[in-house]
C-alpha cells in the first residue's frame, strides 16, 4: 500500500528536512519499517524496543489514533506521526 | 587545551581555555533542545567522543563523533533491552544515562547505564550496543533494584578497574553498588556499612542510594563514594564502606551528589555538599555553596569558598557535573544547575564564574 507519512519536526534530522515522505505498507509496523530502512535510526526514536509507542509521540492514520503497530494502513491513507507535548 | 563538555538539559555547549586556563570560550549549542545526560571522551582514542541523548519527545540514544565533537553520528544500535517474549511485559530504555570507557587494553570497548537500571556494552566503539545480560537478568535484579527516585531507577558510576577489565563497579539508585570479577557475568552487592536512612533494615545488604562512586586510578582499591546518605571510602579487599563523611561539620552534613578524586593523592577528594534536612531540598546548605576537600581520606575536611557566592545561591550540583583535570595545580570545574559553571586552578581555593545562563547543567566533563 502506498500512503504519505508526515514527519514532525523533531525527526526532520533523519528526513534531511522533509515533512512529508511518500510511505509503504499494510499496517503502521510496516511502514514504520519501510522508513528505517530508508531513514536509519528513526524507528527507534518513535517506538521501544518492545515495539511500544513511546510516551509522547502520538501516530494517526488520517484522523484515528493508532495505538499499536498493527493499526491497518490502506492505500492513500496518510500517517501523521506528531510530536506531542513533553513538557518545559 | 582543555575543553570542558557542558551536557545540559538544552542541549550540548563547550568551554575551551587556552593553555595556562585563564581564559575560557563557550561554544555551542550543539543539538539545541536535546536532554544530554553525559558527554565522555575516550582516553583510548581522545578524537572520539560519545554522548547520552534523548529529547522531550524522542527516545533515547547515543551520538559519536570521532573529531572532538565537531561532528556527530547516531550509533546504529543504541542500548535497548530485549525483546520480551510473546504476552510479557518487557523493559524499554528511558535515558542513556552514564557512559564509560572500557579498559586500556579493550580498545572501542565501552560501557552504559540506563534508566530503568540497566547496563550495556559497545565493543565497537558505541556504535553498536548490547544488554549485559549478568546484570540486567540477574535473578536477584527484581530484588535489588528500587524504584525509588520520582525520575525512575539510574545506572551509573560504571568503573572498570585499570588493572582488570573483569573487574567493574556499577552504582544503582536505588539499588546500591554491585561487583563483578568476571567481566559482568556475575554480581554481588558490596554495600556493607552504608547507610539506608529510606530502609527499615539497618544492615540491609542492598538496596540504597549511591549517587556517585569513584575510583582512585593510582590505587584502584580505593573507592569513596558519595551516597543519598552520607561520604564513604573503602579499601579493598575490605567489604566495608566507612562513613569519612562524620568529619564533616554537623551543620553541613555529609549529602551531595558528585565526589571527585585528585589524579595521582588518593587522600584527596572533593565534595559539594547539599541541604539533606527535612524535606530535602537538595540546594546549597543556607544558600551559600561551598565545596570541601579531605587532604587525608576523609578524616577531615576544609570548606572552600572563595569566590563562591556569598549568600543566596540556591543551586544544585548534579552527579556528573563536577570533574577535576590532571594539571599540577588541580583545576576543578562543576555546574549548577541554575546554569552557570565554577572554575578553579588551586585545588578548590578560590573560584571564579567561567558561564553563566545556560541551561540546567548534567554533565561536566573534561576533554583534552
Amino acid at each position: 500500500m502506498s500512503c504519505t507519512v508526515r514527519i514532525a519536526s523533531p525527526l526532520h534530522s533523519y528526513t534531511a528536512g522533509a515533512s512529508r515522505i511518500d510511505g509503504r505498507g499494510a499496517t503502521l509496523g510496516e511502514v514504520l519499517g519501510d522508513l528505517e530502512q530508508r531513514f536509519p535510526g528513526i524507528r527507534f526514536r518513535m517506538i521501544d524496543e518492545q515495539d511500544r509507542i513511546r510516551p509522547h509521540m502520538r501516530l494517526f492514520i488520517n484522523t484515528e489514533e493508532a495505538r499499536d503497530l498493527a493499526a491497518p494502513v490502506r492505500g492513500g491513507d496518510t500517517v501523521h506521526v506528531i510530536c506531542a507535548l513533553s513538557g518545559g | 587545551m582543555s575543553t570542558l563538555w557542558l551536557g545540559t538539559r538544552k542541549g550540548l555547549f563547550a568551554l575551551r581555555a587556552d593553555a595556562r586556563r585563564r581564559t575560557w570560550k563557550l561554544a555551542g549549542p550543539q543539538f539545541l533542545g536535546h536532554i544530554i545526560h553525559h558527554v565522555v571522551q575516550d582516553p583510548r582514542a581522545p578524537r572520539t567522543v560519545l554522548m547520552a541523548a534523548k529529547t522531550g519527545h524522542l527516545g533515547p540514544t547515543v551520538f559519536r563523533s570521532g573529531d572532538r565533537g565537531r561532528t556527530w553520528r547516531e550509533a546504529a544500535q543504541p542500548p535497548a533491552f530485549p525483546r520480551a517474549a510473546d504476552g510479557e511485559s518487557g523493559r524499554a530504555v528511558e535515558r542513556v544515562f552514564w557512559l564509560t570507557p572500557g579498559h586500556a587494553s579493550e580498545a572501542g570497548v565501552w560501557y552504559a547505564g540506563s534508566t530503568p537500571a540497566g547496563l550495556f556494552r559497545s565493543a565497537d566503539g558505541g556504535e553498536r550496543w548490547e544488554p549485559v545480560a549478568g546484570f540486567n537478568d540477574h535473578p536477584m535484579r527484581p530484588k535489588w533494584v528500587l524504584n525509588g527516585t520520582p525520575d525512575g531507577e539510574f545506572a551509573h558510576s560504571i568503573l572498570v578497574d585499570p588493572r582488570d577489565p573483569k573487574h567493574l563497579y556499577i552504582g544503582i539508585s536505588v539499588g546500591g553498588v554491585f561487583e563483578s570479577t568476571d567481566g559482568g557475568t556475575n554480581w554481588a552487592p558490596l554495600n556493607e556499612g552504608v547507610a539506608a536512612d529510606f530502609l527499615p533494615d539497618p544492615n540491609a545488604p542492598f538496596g540504597h542510594d549511591p549517587h556517585c562512586i569513584a575510583q582512585h586510578p593510582a590505587n584502584p582499591d580505593r573507592l569513596y563514594q558519595q551516597n543519598h546518605c552520607g561520604i564513604y571510602r573503602i579499601d579493598r579487599p575490605g567489604r566495608r564502606w566507612e562513613r569519612i563523611g562524620a568529619a564533616m561539620p554537623k551543620k553541613v552534613g555529609d549529602i551531595g551528589f558528585p565526589i571527585v578524586l585528585h589524579h595521582t593523592d588518593p587522600d584527596t577528594a572533593w565534595v559539594l555538599p547539599m541541604d539533606g534536612q527535612t524535606v530535602w531540598p537538595r540546594t546549597s546548605i543556607d544558600g551559600r555553596p561551598a565545596v570541601y576537600r579531605t587532604r587525608d581520606a576523609g578524616r577531615s575536611w576544609q570548606r572552600l569558598d572563595r569566590g563562591l557566592p556569598r549568600a543566596r545561591a540556591w543551586f544544585t550540583v548534579l552527579r556528573q557535573a563536577m570533574c577535576a583535570d590532571r594539571e599540577a595545580r588541580t583545576g576543578l570545574y562543576f555546574g549548577t544547575t541554575g546554569g552557570d559553571v565554577w572554575a578553579s586552578t588551586n585545588a578548590g581555593d578560590s573560584w571564579r564564574c567561567l558561564a553563566r545562563h545556560l541551561p540546567e547543567i548534567y554533565s561536566v566533563t573534561l576533554a583534552s
